[in-house]
């Protein structure tokens, strides 16, 4: 679409004839999960039998591979093969090659390096004839190490650094605006390292067909590790066919691939023979990717009657020394409240432990646990009730762009919000409520997050039975991909659910951006709209041309999709008829989609509002949560089940941010100090109670020709800090380290 | 995971008479812990004799008017069970406190006993442990230490005890009732069954090489009330941070030592008229923390204070 103004024009979501679109449709690949039948990357049926391969994590944290002694494992029953620095994988790419310019990886050669980076870095692959035999020979390979003395493992934020790649953003003069505000608010905060905890591992089932490959593997994004896996592999990237049709979850963990994937296909390549490989739940949490620690510091300055007048977010985290990434967790401050003298920034410290990467709503889901507490901080202060502190606070427009807001209903969402949960009841004294042993309390937080829209192509393709089939090389890791694209399809052919066909992960299909940063469901539903108005047109064309169909002769602009016809008022004919009649082998079409380029016009966000009930335990400072609230203005919401569980997951993160979800560095070894789920403690269903969440009517005609924003990650969103400020408000306890720990909790109501 | 055998065992002698004579030889019940750990490939039994299907399972009232609780009935069998609910209704909420429900479905009475600890280091192959490799050292005392314990370590393990079932019955004063490989069998108090590490952490019980459980012995239950608390991070499927089980003028702890602690010291105190607060000086006076543990202490003494009915710090809000 030329501009942004086009995505306001009738199209068939927007018309929405068959209501279709909204509804509470459910999984469409549900059936297949719960009987156990989607086959997942690990599960995938192979041609002939599977060897499996295991990787050993290096046990240092830091350091050089010295030597490798294999002979007990070369040795062991059912071992193929093994393979490390001494002894590599054959036909790899040189690291960094790229022999496609355009391409979205270069080549990620594995064993070819001895430097061990972090602890859990693979070192070496057993593949044997079964799982049991390679995971008992792998036990059996001796690596000898030369660790690094200068190693960095532990994050001292005083360390952290500015960086070229992340301006600070400052307007107006801050620190003399602060420094001049009657009420100084001046606290820092930390949140720590969390883990993404999928429940499916990273994994891999790779085997070739003469000089191509065929890979199932876990990713959110097809593009990059297909290019990756062909440079690695030195082959042309047509060569390597690429799936992930199953995604056990991702979370930003699987927005990149590991090591599996290449040395997969790599082992089959070398076996002829088809290889899987999956990370174990310990490799998982040491040697994928993590939400690095933050440290931020929060400056507000306000007036008595609590407008602000100077803001200041400054965040300092860390990453992996050879893998630059910054946790974001000021950004979304830049457009939450208005103030007019601000300054935010990111600090970074190199480290030596495992990668830092996004996890779900990276930047906000830290950050808004700093700034969203700070606020409750400020209207406690100022006897202002949080919400009204918050809407005293509300800019007009974005406070640094000066963009106006493509729609923004964040007071709509508190107001509503504070209705349906009974915040008037809230005593904004603390520790006033009892039950028992339990002091309750409520707190609230906004939420905000940043909506996205990539450029995705689909393709349509409809046959002589009138069955439309969607094909797009988006995935769907649990969201609701499969199900959304099936309403849009059917919704814009204008022929019922049940007669459409989706099929995505799937490198060989038209590409759309995959799953990731909340725009997945924008990008690749904006595709295939586009793929349906293309095979429309193509049908119509074909219909109004010829004589045998009664809508011959009919001007483009009237012809109509609806019940399964092609339509002119009261003259149609059955889609499976002008198929038939005129292309029995089907008619297809390809439509592609990309943000209009004046779409930067507008600022667009989803909005929200948390409430939170909790009880703390005045004997043992323990916080359980009994009762949440999320009100969300996400645009149009394209099937109130999905969207609505992407939300309530979101609220659910937010809880574990809050109270339970931590990961320690030990400083010895580099490593993390909790790698299962025994120990890596994300809540349970007896945390969750009474966690409901809704969503205002929108339309967002400004965001893209569906009206739709993100939903996948706004429910984090401020979700831990209305949890942390409902401590507060129930014990008077204020703890500003991130989780809320019995400990934490009984050192802030004063006694430990 | 290593290559081992199996057997199914016939009887419980047979089960024991076998253990005894097949070196690396493991009894496997519901394997919960036991299979978890053979992945990590921590447990190495070349044999395992499956003890599982032994009709050990009953759970019946003893002439003494007591309860007998067959080591193979499940967690969940003994927590739901009538006599349990109604006369040892700690023992019933220590249990559902445990693992997850999933777990407590297929864990026996007897496998909990046996149960490892759930320290992060003993879980972790690539690190030091003196549990898993006697000389190794223990990577846990100069580590993440918040799950240390604060009574009994010693430099060579500073592990807790991971089951709760196991304080409620040290408050209960339960007996072990074992069959031994000659086919003899004995009972053990169950506050001798478990061992401080001492400089061995690798030998846990003071079982004897093939001796099996084969039920719990519970004396009448006392006069007074029963409770159980544990404190925990989460609210379900967590390991405790601190637990106390109170039966009658009796009490226990969890979570801190690698063995139930009964807290002797302090009930004397409350025999000998002491108050709450003196009682519970009296037992912490030998707990010893850390730093990152220090809470598990304040944990202890407001919890007990708080089960004695004493005053607590803090309690009102300030």
């Amino acid at each position: 679409m030329s501009s942004i103004t086009d995505y306001a024009l009738p199209n068939p979501i927007n018309q929405n004839r068959q209501g279709i679109i909204g509804r509470a449709v459910d999984r469409y690949e549900g059936p297949l999960k719960v009987s156990g039948t989607a086959p997942y990357a690990y599960e995938v049926k192979t041609p002939s039998p599977a060897a499996y391969g295991v990787m050993v994590g290096a046990a240092i944290g830091c350091g050089l591979v010295t030597a490798v002694d294999d002979v007990a494992a070369k040795a062991a029953p059912g071992v193929k093969l093994v393979w490390h620095i001494f002894d590599q994988p054959p036909g790899q790419g040189e690291a960094g090659a790229k022999s496609y310019v355009q391409g979205q990886a270069a080549a990620d050669p594995v064993f070819v390096n001895p430097k061990v980076r972090y602890f859990g870095h693979p070192v070496a692959l057993v593949v044997a004839d079964t799982f049991e035999n390679a995971n008992a020979a792998a036990a059996l390979v001796q690596v000898s190490y030369e660790e690094d003395a200068e190693a960095e493992y532990m994050f001292e934020p005083a360390d952290a650094r500015p960086t070229e790649q992340d301006q600070d953003s400052s307007v107006g003069e801050f620190e003399h605006a602060f420094g001049e505000a009657p009420i100084q608010l001046d606290e820092v905060y930390s949140t720590p390292i969390q883990n993404h905890c999928q429940m499916e591992p990273c994994a891999t089932t790779a085997w070739w067909e003469d000089d191509k490959v065929v890979v199932h593997t876990s990713v959110q994004m097809l593009k990059g590790p297909q290019h990756l896996l062909a440079e690695t592999l030195q082959i042309h990237r047509s060569n390597v066919h690429l799936m992930s049709l199953y995604v056990g979850g991702g979370f930003g963990g699987k927005g990149s691939s590991y090591e599996d994937m290449a040395l997969a296909a790599l082992a089959s390549r070398s076996l002829a023979q088809p290889v899987k490989i999956a990370l174990t739940r310990q490799q998982m949490f040491n040697a994928t990717v993590h939400r690095p620690a933050t440290v931020q510091r929060v400056r507000l300055g306000a007036t008595p009657d609590g407008r602000l007048t100077a803001l200041s977010l400054m965040a300092a985290t860390h990453c992996a020394r050879n893998a630059p990434f910054i946790e974001r967790a000021a950004a979304f401050s830049r457009a939450l409240y208005a103030a007019p003298h601000r300054l935010t920034g990111h600090r970074l410290k190199l480290l030596d432990i495992a990668v830092a990467s996004a996890m779900r709503a990276p930047g906000e889901a830290s950050g808004m646990m700093s700034l969203e507490a700070a606020m409750d901080e400020l209207a406690d202060r100022l006897g202002l009730d949080p919400i009204e502190l918050r809407i005293r606070n509300e800019p007009d427009k974005h406070p640094e762009s000066g963009q106006p807001y493509s729609a923004r209903q964040l007071i709509e969402c508190m107001q509503s919000g504070a209705e349906s949960f009974g915040w008037s009841k809230r005593n904004p004294k603390p520790g006033q409520v009892r039950d028992g042993r339990w002091l309750v309390g409520m707190g609230m937080a906004a939420a905000i997050r940043g909506n996205f829209l990539l450029p995705a192509k689909a393709s349509l393709k409809i046959d002589a039975e009138g069955t439309v089939r969607l094909q797009q090389g988006m995935t769907d890791i649990g969201t609701g991909s499969y199900t959304i694209l099936a309403q849009i399809a059917a919704e814009t052919m204008g022929v019922p659910l049940e007669k459409v066909i989706v099929e995505i992960g799937d490198s060989g299909f038209a590409p759309a951006p995959g799953s990731g940063g909340q725009f997945g469901a924008a990008s690749a539903g904006s595709g295939a709209l586009a793929g349906g108005m293309a095979l429309r047109a193509k049908l119509t064309e074909m219909a109004t041309a010829d004589p045998a169909s009664p809508i011959f002769g009919a001007a483009p602009e009237a012809v109509e999709f609806r019940d399964g016809l092609i339509a002119v008022e009261n003259r149609s004919e059955t889609l499976a008829a002008l198929v038939s009649r005129l292309s029995p082998q089907g008619v297809e079409a390809e439509g592609s989609s990309a943000p209009a380029p004046d779409i930067r016009q507008f600022a667009s966000y989803s909005h929200g509002a948390q409430f939170a009930e909790v009880g703390v335990d005045l004997v043992t400072g323990e916080v359980r949560l009994r009762r949440m609230l999320g009100v969300f203005a996400c645009g149009r919401i394209l099937n109130a089940k999905t969207a609505k569980s992407q939300i309530t997951g979101g609220m659910i993160w937010g809880v574990g941010t809050a109270l339970t979800e931590t990961n320690r560095v030990d400083p010895r070894y580099g490593s993390l100090v909790s790698q299962d789920l025994g120990t890596y403690l994300a809540p349970v269903h007896a945390d969750i109670a009474n966690l409901d969440a809704y969503f205002l009517p929108e339309v967002d005609d400004k965001a893209n020709p569906l009206g739709i924003k993100g939903v996948g990650e706004a429910g984090i969103c401020g979700a831990g800090a209305a949890v942390a400020n409902a401590v507060y408000n129930a014990c008077g306890a204020r703890v500003r380290d991130y989780p809320l720990t019995p400990e934490r909790v009984l050192a802030a109501m004063g006694v430990g | 995971m290593r290559p081992f055998t199996y057997e199914r065992a016939e009887d419980a002698a047979g089960a024991a008479k076998a253990a005894a004579e097949a070196p690396g030889a493991k009894f496997l019940a519901g394997g919960t812990n036991l299979l978890d750990l053979m992945k990590l490939e921590i447990e190495r039994p070349t044999h395992l004799i499956d003890v599982g299907r032994l009709p050990l399972g009953q759970i019946e009232p003893t002439a003494e008017g007591g309860l007998r609780i067959g080591a193979m009935a499940t967690n969940s069998a003994a927590a739901s069970d009538r006599h349990v609910r109604t006369l040892y209704p700690l023992l019933s909420h220590a249990l559902v406190s445990g693992a997850s429900a999933q777990l407590r479905n297929k864990a026996t009475i007897g496998g909990n006993l046996m149960q490892r600890t759930r320290c992060g280091y003993f879980y972790d192959p690539a690190k030091p442990c003196n549990k898993r490799e006697p000389g190794a050292g223990c990577s846990a005392l100069e580590g993440d230490a918040r799950g240390n314990a604060i009574f009994g370590a010693s430099d060579a393990c500073v592990a807790t005890h991971s089951s709760d079932m196991a304080v409620a019955l040290s408050a209960l004063e339960a007996k072990v009732e074992t069959v031994t490989p000659g086919g003899s069998t004995r009972t053990i108090a169950l506050d001798d069954l478990h061992r401080l590490p001492g400089d061995r952490p690798e030998v846990e019980t003071d079982l004897a090489v093939g001796e099996l459980i084969t039920a719990v012995l519970l004396p009448p239950p006392p006069a007074g009330r029963q409770e159980y608390r544990k404190v925990r991070d989460r609210a379900s499927y967590a390991g405790g941070l601190f637990s106390l089980a109170l039966a009658g003028d009796r009490l226990a702890m969890g979570a801190v030592a690698l063995k139930p602690w009964r807290a002797r010291k302090a009930e004397a105190a409350l025999a000998a008229g002491a108050s709450a607060a003196e009682a519970v000086a009296a037992e912490l006076e030998t707990a010893q923390a850390t730093g990152r543990n220090t809470f598990k202490i304040t944990l202890a003494r407001r919890v007990m204070t708080d089960a004695l009915g004493g005053t607590l710090e803090g309690a009102t809000v300030r």
